[in-house]
């Protein structure tokens, strides 16, 4: 620092997400906000060291960057491989491919709500840090606890039918899956639903219930209007594994629709900062960053016309009522969005557990090398998924780009951020709570940072010091 | 009939079998990774190595040293295990061989070996060479990170199928298993496709394109059960 006044920054670790993150929070000479930031502090390579591999190796490679989700790059990779390979997945691998991702939505979800936010949230914000966490919410409510231990395991249980394993299955291929559910996988599961069914819907009265009293963080966590993504159905309904992409704005209305997901650099651009290994992708027509959109729960249930089951749907139409119908702008309601897309997961499972087909040893289309390059994508729990891979003719991996969910929503991670710290830091005064409702904006997210940053290399690096009144004090540029 | 004893055990051998030969009639365990039935022995990898207490503890490779007679074979001890487990460090180190996601996880050789001799960590520092992976080939691909030039794949070729495709080239940690002197796979002319270097292949560096993750088993006795159907002459 060369000159002027010293800056104050408050930085807080982030726990209980996936990774490891940084927020500081900025104040100017009166001790008032200038800003604040969400940094994800860790870099991977993946790209990097992906490349000298084969397509075939690749969705069980890229399932390595997360032990969290690796079921959603699994799939999306093998996706990609059904591109490069050129072929359809014969129908029982499409409906087996879809069948892991529910239950992942299942596992997931249910360990963002329960293990991760519901402390925050049923224990308080201002509650004792020491025990705000899944072992102080085993002993407030040891019943709330249990079920979400038992709703996640039947989420892993339905991935470990279908690939030997819950973590790191080696199970979805290009062209297809290797093997089919068995009779008794699928008898199994279906017992077991209801039960699942049951705690799902017994979280989502819960929250439903709890929701007044969160009105001050409903409206400060990332309340602002912008734009969402996802993937829906060629109908308008909810999707997690095909479609095309659609975006909307804050009052719902669709500002692009029937985006053919392989030509997503058309429409998404992915800008880079000096201080995040995350980039910061954006909808291209509104530009960076007025191009900020958010991916994941709430921009699926945001973008969709419908849910197409018959309990989710009931929530949903409960979850519009909430915005008069427009789009839910509060990323406070993540949460709810999740349990909600709970609900839509096990109908669904229901579904595809009475369809024979799940059966089929029919789920393999073999093929060689047909097109050099292909894009999967998929929404995976926390959000759209791209993997873009580039081959040589003979399949080795030349070059490859993910747009990871947690990416997505990194420019809406930061206004969070700076709209919670604006609301609840008031003086020099800070209070536990206020440190708590910045990590819980974030975690309402549900990001993974293990997957967002799997991308590094030499990226340009420039670190500007402001002072208060904006004036530069100091500037370092390194090149790349 | 050559008597000889392999740790302390009474074994017996025909003329011109090995110690190796001689341990496996007699139930004695001796770990190998170059050796497989129905191939010259070459001794390349050492991890068959056992001490002769009556050569003053002399180290030879029981793979391809001739039993005689009289001969007191240790084959298993702490001194033996220490080597091989230095030995199965070093081929950890020289390439690139990351079990996770290998086509081989599972069913790999040189993975068995490590679990088998208690090796839980690789103590020299990883060279990480960068090497290609060459996919040419319309069946099967060769992956150099995961090759520990055991040489199987080229005694296959030639002694086998008589196809003399694979051979070595460069010298120490810069050897490559190359086709028809370099080529790539996919364009060798002597190269007849029938996949007998991948079922000898102990690890996943040769394997069958299309398998994902674990899914490469192979068949290394597939060599031995074709020699032993031919007229012998």
């Amino acid at each position: 620092m060369t000159q002027g006044v010293p800056l104050r920054e408050i930085k807080v670790p982030v726990t209980r997400i996936e990774g490891h993150g940084l927020i500081t929070v900025e104040l100017n000479r009166a001790g008032k906000v200038s800003q604040a930031r969400f940094h994800v502090t860790e870099g991977r390579g993946f790209e990097r060291f992906c490349r000298g591999r084969t397509l075939w190796e690749m969705p069980a490679l890229t399932a390595r960057i997360c032990g969290i989700c690796p079921v959603s790059h699994l799939l999306c990779s093998a996706k990609a491989g059904d591109a490069i390979l050129a072929v359809r997945p014969p129908r029982a691998a499409d409906k087996l491919r879809r069948l892991m991702n529910l239950g992942q939505y299942v596992q997931s979800h249910a360990l963002s709500f329960f293990h991760l936010s519901s402390p925050d949230l049923l224990l308080g914000w201002d509650s004792d840090p020491k025990t705000r966490n899944v072992f102080g919410l085993a002993a407030a409510d040891p019943q709330l606890a249990l079920n979400g231990i038992r709703l996640r395991a039947y989420g892993q249980e339905i991935i470990s039918s279908l690939g030997e394993r819950r973590v790191h299955p080696a199970w979805a291929v290009p062209g297809g899956v290797r093997a089919p559910l068995t009779a008794e996988a699928r008898d199994r599961l279906a017992a077991k639903l209801p039960e699942a069914m049951r705690i799902a819907q017994d979280a989502l009265a819960l929250y439903e219930k709890s929701v007044p009293g969160w009105a001050e963080e409903v409206r400060s966590f990332g309340d602002f209007p912008s734009l969402f993504m996802s993937l829906v159905g060629e109908d308008g309904a909810w999707e997690h594994h095909g479609g095309r992409i659609r975006f909307v704005d804050a009052d719902r209305a669709i500002v692009a629709d029937g985006l053919d997901p392989a030509r997503y650099p058309e429409y998404i651009g992915e800008a880079v900062e000096g201080w995040s290994y995350l980039k910061f992708p954006y909808f291209q027509e509104a530009g960076y960053p007025d191009g900020l959109y958010r991916v994941g729960p709430l921009a699926r249930l945001n973008c969709c016309d419908r849910i197409g089951t018959p309990l989710a749907d009931e929530a949903l139409a409960r979850f519009r009522a909430t915005a008069d119908g427009k789009a839910v702008t509060s990323s406070f309601h993540y949460h709810y969005a999740r349990l909600i897309e709970i609900v839509a997961a096990l109908e669904r499972i229901g579904l595809y557990l009475e369809d024979p087909e799940i059966l089929s040893p029919r789920v393999r289309a073999e093929a060689g090398v047909n097109e050099q390059e292909g894009v999967g994508v998929h929404e995976a729990p926390r959000g759209t998924l791209f993997h873009h891979y580039w081959v040589n003719e003979d399949g080795v991996l030349e070059r490859v780009n993910l747009i990871v969910s947690t990416g997505h929503n990194n420019l809406a991670m930061n206004r969070t951020v700076t709209q919670i710290a604006h609301h609840y830091l008031d003086g020099q005064k800070i209070t536990e709570g206020l440190l708590n409702r910045l990590e819980g904006g974030i975690r309402a997210y549900d990001p993974c940072l293990s997957c967002s940053v799997h991308a590094a290399g030499q990226m340009p690096l420039r670190v500007v010091l402001l002072g208060p009144d904006g004036e530069i004090l100091d500037e370092v540029v390194r090149a790349a | 009939m050559i008597n000889l004893r392999i740790d302390d055990v009474p074994a017996q051998a025909e003329p011109g079998q090995t110690i190796l030969d001689a341990a496996r009639a007699a139930g004695v365990r001796i770990p190998t990774l170059c050796h497989l039935e129905a191939l010259c022995p070459v001794g390349a990898c050492r991890l068959c190595l056992v001490e002769i207490r009556n050569w003053n503890g002399k180290l030879v490779p029981a793979c391809a040293t001739p039993a005689q007679e009289g001969l007191d074979v240790v084959a298993n001890s702490d001194r033996l295990t220490s080597l091989r487990r230095t030995i199965l460090e070093l081929l950890f180190a020289e390439r690139n061989h990351i079990c996770a996601f290998c086509v081989s996880n599972g069913h790999c050789e040189l993975q068995d070996l490590a679990t088998e001799l208690g090796m839980d960590h690789v103590t020299f520092p990883y060279r990480f060479p960068a090497l290609a992976l060459d996919a040419s080939h319309a069946k099967f691909g060769i992956d150099h990170n995961r090759c520990v030039l055991c040489g199987r794949c080229v005694r296959a070729c030639a002694e086998v199928e008589g196809a003399f495709t694979w051979g070595f080239a460069g010298r120490g940690v810069h050897t490559l298993v190359e086709a028809d002197l370099g080529d790539r796979w996919g364009r060798s002319v002597t190269c007849t496709g029938c996949g007998k270097c991948v079922q000898a292949c102990p690890t996943g560096a040769l394997f069958e394109k299309g398998k994902i993750t674990a899914e490469q088993e192979k068949r290394p006795a597939l060599l031995a059960e074709i020699t032993e159907r031919r007229p012998r002459a």
